[in-house]
């Protein structure tokens, strides 16, 4: 499902050229479940970054489902993120003016999806990760764990086939955690890859292969 | 996305902002006032003089001797005839379309009763006079001369002249001096005030002959010629002209008709009411300067949520659309507003001075909602397209 064919991505900060991710090359197939691990700046970020359109490699190939995703204009890329890939930030990202509802549903307004139908599935999509009753609170009126609950359910509502999840539980207590990752990896139901960005090895523990990365490039898989 | 959500979508990010969002739509509330304020001001003016001017008496036309014209070497020999009261009686009975004819001398002497005297303007009419100007008597009658016989020493007072004179005693009947003549007064008329800095109030009326030999005068002051219509003004301007010229073998008189001093008049006016849309119009880009500062800060400000939206699946396109929502949303809102304060602004004027007609001009109201509207979404969208050019990792990052 997905290739990585030598993939390189750098910038410039000030007068220094950074080489976030360099030469890596990777397959990861549909359904699996991976961790990539790492310290800080060891690019894992931004090799995800990459994984999900948010960013583009400086060289090399990605390939998602065969197409080459370098190639595509920016308009395809917006549909791919709304359509095939679901994101989970260590900040949640939700727009703390919108309710939880409301949040779960931006994907499908950018999508044209009718407003009844939003409703109907920002509220399956809540019930799905236990937040039935919390529809109609802001961000600021829930705790950690139940805003990254709110997130996985907006990165969910549009069924992708690709979850990204950036430090998930960086920003939670341990329980808090625990419950989000149970949460990940029941909705990873089906053919849906799961891909985790963690420094926490409980969290890559659960994953069924882990890939090391430092100063940009791959050190070792673990399966 | 749907229209709708657009919109609905933009006026929760306003309502999420609503210090910034109220100081916008103050901004172009303030400069649409100013426009609509300003113009309506302006547009009053003209409409107050162009008032005025109808009040004087509209069909005019005003037959004043010697030519006006540019030529190059004057001709000697060349000599103004006077115009008459011949003249006058000739252009009623010769020319088809003239329903009146009032020839007016002018001139100013002082005016005795008792131990007062005023100097007034003193002007010897006819009875068309009243008819022509439109002036009403308020006690006794006006003048009863004709062209025919324009003599006698009758004479009406103007209002306040009266009031000088006479000081609440009754004129009527009374024996005033003007100079060395005496004349019983027979009437007195009722205020018109000022028009055109003229006090149609402090004159007096004696019948047009008794006042040329008085004043010693061969020709006439100018000659009022009223024709039924708007639309009879040209024609019978040629015919007074063509009589004329036969009477007097040169072409020397100058007509000139009421309107053709209006539009002078109105073209001024509409010139100042373009010199304060421009300064208006100053105000108003100062306000889109203003949109464009603050929508600048909300972009940078909201640079992670563009990235949020954009992780999220919206298009660029998307992005630019609800940026621009919000701006017209703004600019509308603000525009409205503006346009009720200018509205209310100028109705405290008019119930202050009822006399000044103040209306804004529809064209001035057109203008300054486009101006809004335009200048909100250009300055609005323009910040909103260089964030949404951003990757979405960078916007992301809120850098």
């Amino acid at each position: 499902m997905i290739e990585l064919d030598d993939v390189c991505r750098s910038y410039t900060v000030g007068d220094s050229e950074v080489h976030a991710v360099q030469h890596v090359s990777l397959h990861i197939g549909a359904g699996e479940h991976v961790a990539i691990m790492g310290p800080s700046g060891s690019g894992k970020s931004t090799l995800l970054h990459i994984l999900g359109c948010l960013d583009r490699p400086t060289s090399g190939v990605y390939r998602f489902r065969g197409r080459d995703v370098g190639m595509l204009s920016d308009d395809e890329r917006s549909h791919m993120r709304q359509h095939e890939i679901g994101f989970v930030f260590q900040f949640f990202y939700l727009l703390a003016r919108l309710t939880a509802g409301a949040n779960v549903e931006l994907p499908m307004l950018f999508a044209g999806v009718p407003k009844s139908e939003r409703t109907r599935r920002a509220t399956e999509a809540l019930e799905a990760v236990g937040l039935g009753d919390r529809i109609h609170h802001r961000p600021d009126q829930l705790s950690g764990g139940q805003r990254q609950r709110v997130a996985i359910a907006r990165a969910l509502v549009m069924r992708p086939s690709l979850l990204l999840a950036d430090e998930p539980t960086g920003n939670l207590d341990r329980s808090s955690a625990e419950e989000v990752m149970t949460l990940l990896e029941r909705l990873r139901a089906g053919d849906r890859t799961l891909i985790v960005v963690t420094h926490d090895p409980e969290v890559a523990r659960r994953a069924q292969r882990i890939i090391r990365m430092t100063d940009g490039r791959i050190e070792e898989e673990r399966v | 996305m749907k229209g709708g959500d657009l919109f609905a979508f933009a006026i929760g990010a306003l309502r999420g902002h609503r210090l910034r969002t109220s100081l916008s739509v103050a901004g172009v509330a303030v400069g649409i006032s100013a426009v609509v304020a300003l113009t309506a001001l302006g547009d009053g003016a003209r409409a107050y003089v162009v008032r005025e001017f109808t009040s004087l008496g509209s069909n005019l036309l005003i037959v004043i001797p010697g030519k006006v014209e540019t030529t190059g070497a004057i001709p000697f020999g060349g000599v103004t005839h006077d115009l008459t009261v011949a003249d006058a009686r000739s252009i009623a009975m010769r020319v088809p379309g003239a329903v009146r004819v009032a020839p007016i001398a002018v001139a100013t002497e002082a005016v005795h009763w008792e131990d007062r005297s005023r100097s007034v303007p003193i002007l010897g009419v006819t009875a068309a006079y009243q008819r022509v100007r439109h002036v009403t008597v308020a006690s006794g009658r006006f003048l009863h001369t004709t062209m025919a016989e324009g003599g006698g020493q009758e004479l009406v007072l103007g209002a306040k002249a009266a009031h000088e004179l006479f000081r609440g005693a009754n004129p009527l009947g009374r024996i005033v001096r003007a100079g060395a003549w005496r004349f019983r007064v027979v009437g007195v008329m009722a205020p018109k005030g000022r028009s055109l800095g003229f006090d149609f109030d402090d004159l007096v009326f004696i019948p047009v002959k008794t006042a040329m030999r008085m004043f010693n005068r061969t020709s006439l002051f100018r000659i009022l010629v009223e024709v039924p219509s708007a639309d009879e003004l040209g024609p019978v301007k040629r015919r007074v002209i063509r009589l004329l010229a036969q009477r007097h073998r040169a072409d020397d008189v100058t007509v000139i008709t009421q309107d053709a001093v209006l539009s002078a008049f109105s073209s001024i006016l509409g010139v100042l009411t373009l010199a304060l849309a421009g300064l208006a119009s100053v105000s108003l880009s100062v306000a889109g300067v203003g949109i464009m500062n603050v929508m600048l800060v909300a972009v940078s400000e909201r640079r992670r949520e563009i990235g949020i939206l954009k992780a999220l699946g919206a298009t660029n396109g998307q992005v630019l659309g609800v940026f621009l929502a919000e701006a017209v949303v703004l600019s509308t809102t603000g525009g409205l507003l503006g346009l009720a304060a200018g509205a209310a602004g100028v109705r405290v004027f008019v119930a202050l001075y009822p006399s000044f007609p103040a209306s804004p001009p529809v064209w001035s109201i057109a203008a300054a909602m486009g101006v809004a509207i335009a200048v909100g979404v250009g300055f609005g969208v323009w910040p909103a397209r260089r964030a949404t050019r951003l990757d979405p990792v960078t916007a992301l990052r809120g850098r």
